[in-house]
């Protein structure tokens, strides 16, 4: 299903979803006992049972819809690790009462449910579609939230992943980050030849499609935080160099002709910029380049490789990667280039830092003994944690709301040479570690910003 | 003293990954590439899938090159100075360049697959670029070379182990 958000049209329709976005008042209001409540920065909490009842449609089409959008939330809320939604089959009370009457809290208790979703979908006369969704807290009877939203029928799943995306913030009280999208590498044909394509999907691996051909080598590729753009290596002008593409438009173009390779490319937080690693004469530094003016400025000028570059949210700071004391290791710069400063202080190499959108953590990739770990540390070095281990893994990217990873993970050749790769998330707490679904092999995930 | 310490471990995996490097040069057998029977890889092929055929080489060619030369040097585990064996073999190849003044090269520098995907392209990048320093020292026009470095991207040989680590460490010198 294509999606239609991308022309200017649909750009100016998704306004509507927001714009049109209604609270929906409560059935009844009571004496509140403690709220439902998930607190995510503990960790291996217990998920939350939770009941989703399918959205009821005044007809056939609406129905199904309806059903849809309940299976897309439910799938949403119980990947995060925070939620175990409870089978339909249990359910007692049907959904069209909910809908007519309020929730039978006691048929809801008895099957242990601490909260309940329900909604309804129906169709307006411009042949748009209002989903209409109500979270209940099961043991102290009453409604927490409930929004209704005005849509295109072909934009359901992005409707869904709004409305999983506020039920996330109201029990968690953290912004969701549902309503998201992967760009990633994806990977077939044997390790000496391997054909590599960039890639995009949902973030629940739905509306997968491809943005390249594989006729040449891609690899890590960006998302502009402000645009429909992604920033990445690509090799097809026979070098390496950074390009920039449109994803709507599918133009690609170079970011400026420099003798040397151009790589590890990132946006700025403003998106006016893109900081990147440039090789002279096999040194590599870092630059920063204006993308209106053009104007490259260098940021670091030392004999070691630096590389790896990510601006902190506020675009005050630059993290890096860098071999300048004798192995790689992370360092801090102000994004001028002044006053560097060395945060790595564990035993083994460090490296592909990329900052929290956040601001309170740094994701690193960390080499020690001959294994790879993803972990976590403050911005001044300290509180390391490591999250998941294993013979490789790379590559870490930050969900929008700085709760959740994503990585790729590599398997070691077998006898036959054949290794594989796919792409990983995990809690910043360390838990809910899953493997993301991806039609082929995958590499190099960059999670969007929340969708505009 | 903590880096004094770090360089001697450097140096000591560096004289271990040597023994493991295999013999370079004689003609473009699977005895030049040891790992090959362990790997169970035809290695007939070169980087760009150009078969060699032995015995047949025009002269001045990349099955030249391969045949009669070898077109590969390797490098220690995270390194990029050129070892004895490699400065030889560099010093064979500018020999031969002489001999065809016409061919220009791309000399592609190459990571095996224990780095991180940007670490490894600076590095593959400094390993084309000492090839490039010694070829023009040694009297080789820089106009007719250019380097380029795909990281740990193009393996030479599959596995995950010592051995093939080591023939993947690499740089290799293409006729254009």
């Amino acid at each position: 299903m294509r999606r239609l958000r991308f022309s200017p049209v649909a750009s100016r329709f998704c306004g509507c979803i927001a714009l049109a976005l209604l609270l929906i008042g409560s059935f009844r209001v009571e004496t509140a006992r403690a709220e439902l409540r998930i607190d995510i920065t503990r960790g291996q909490v217990e998920p939350i049972p939770i009941a989703i009842a399918p959205f009821t449609g005044s007809d056939v089409g609406t129905s199904d819809v309806g059903r849809d959008i309940a299976d897309v939330v439910s799938a949403d809320l119980e990947r995060s690790g925070l939620f175990r939604p409870i089978s339909r089959g249990a359910f007692i009370q049907q959904p069209e009462t909910i809908e007519e009457a309020g929730p039978r809290f006691a048929d809801w208790r008895a099957i242990n449910a601490q909260a309940l979703v329900s909604g309804s979908v129906e169709r307006q006369p411009d042949g748009r579609l209002q989903a209409k969704f109500r979270l209940w807290d099961v043991f102290a009877e009453q409604q927490m939230t409930g929004l209704a939203y005005f849509t295109q029928p072909a934009n359901w799943r992005r409707v869904a992943h709004i409305i999983a995306d506020a039920i996330y913030k109201r029990i968690t009280g953290e912004d969701g980050y549902f309503d998201s999208r992967i760009v990633y590498v994806s990977e077939s044909g044997p390790a000496q030849r391997r054909v590599k394509r960039l890639a995009i999907m949902d973030q629940d691996g739905a509306n997968h499609q491809y943005l390249t051909d594989g006729s040449y080598l891609v690899l890590t590729p960006r998302f502009s935080p402000t645009l429909q753009e992604i920033t990445y290596l690509s090799y097809d002008q026979g070098a390496p160099r950074v390009h920039v593409l449109n994803i709507d438009t599918k133009q690609r173009e170079v970011l400026g002709q420099f003798p040397g390779m151009t790589f590890a490319p990132r946006f700025a937080p403003d998106g006016q910029s893109v900081i990147m690693s440039m090789s002279r004469d096999g040194n590599s530094d870092i630059y920063s380049m204006d993308l209106r003016t053009r104007a490259l400025r260098r940021l670091t000028n030392h004999p070691g490789i630096d590389t790896s570059p990510s601006y902190s949210p506020d675009g005050s700071q630059i993290v890096f990667n860098s071999d300048r004391g004798g192995s790689q290791q992370l360092y801090v710069m102000n994004a001028n280039g002044g006053d560097v400063r060395r945060i790595s202080y564990g035993d083994g190499r460090y490296a592909t830092p990329v900052w929290s959108p956040r601001g309170d953590l740094i994701a690193f990739t960390k080499l020690l003994q001959g294994r790879f770990a993803i972990g976590v540390m403050r911005p001044d070095g300290s509180g390391e944690r490591i999250l998941s281990e294993s013979y490789h893994e790379e590559g870490p990217t930050w969900a929008p709301n700085g709760r959740v990873l994503m990585f790729f993970r590599q398997t070691p050749s077998d006898s036959r040479g054949t290794s594989r790769s796919g792409l990983y998330s995990v809690d910043v707490t360390g838990s809910n570690l899953r493997e993301v679904p991806t039609p082929a092999g995958a590499s190099d995930p960059a999670w969007s910003p929340l969708s505009p | 003293m903590r880096l004094r310490s770090l360089w001697l471990v450097g140096g000591i995996l560096l004289l271990s990954a040597c023994g493991s490097v295999p013999e370079e040069g004689g003609a473009a057998s699977s005895a030049t590439y040891p790992g090959s029977q362990t790997s169970g890889i035809e290695q007939q092929q070169n980087d760009r899938g150009v078969s060699t055929a032995v015995g047949v080489a025009q002269p001045g060619t990349q099955e030249d090159l391969v045949a009669n030369i070898g077109d590969r040097v390797y490098f220690g585990f995270d390194r990029h100075d050129l070892s004895p064996e490699a400065r030889q073999k560099v010093e064979e190849w500018a020999q031969w360049l002489q001999q065809y003044p016409s061919l220009s090269v791309t000399i592609e520098g190459h990571a095996d697959e224990r780095g991180t995907r940007e670490y490894n392209l600076a590095l593959g990048e400094r390993r084309a670029i000492s090839v490039r320093d010694y070829l023009s020292a040694l009297g080789v026009p820089p106009s007719r070379m250019r380097t380029i470095s795909y990281g740990k991207e193009r393996p030479a040989v599959l596995g995950s182990n010592e051995d093939a680590w080591a023939q993947n460490r690499r740089a290799v010198l293409v006729v254009d």
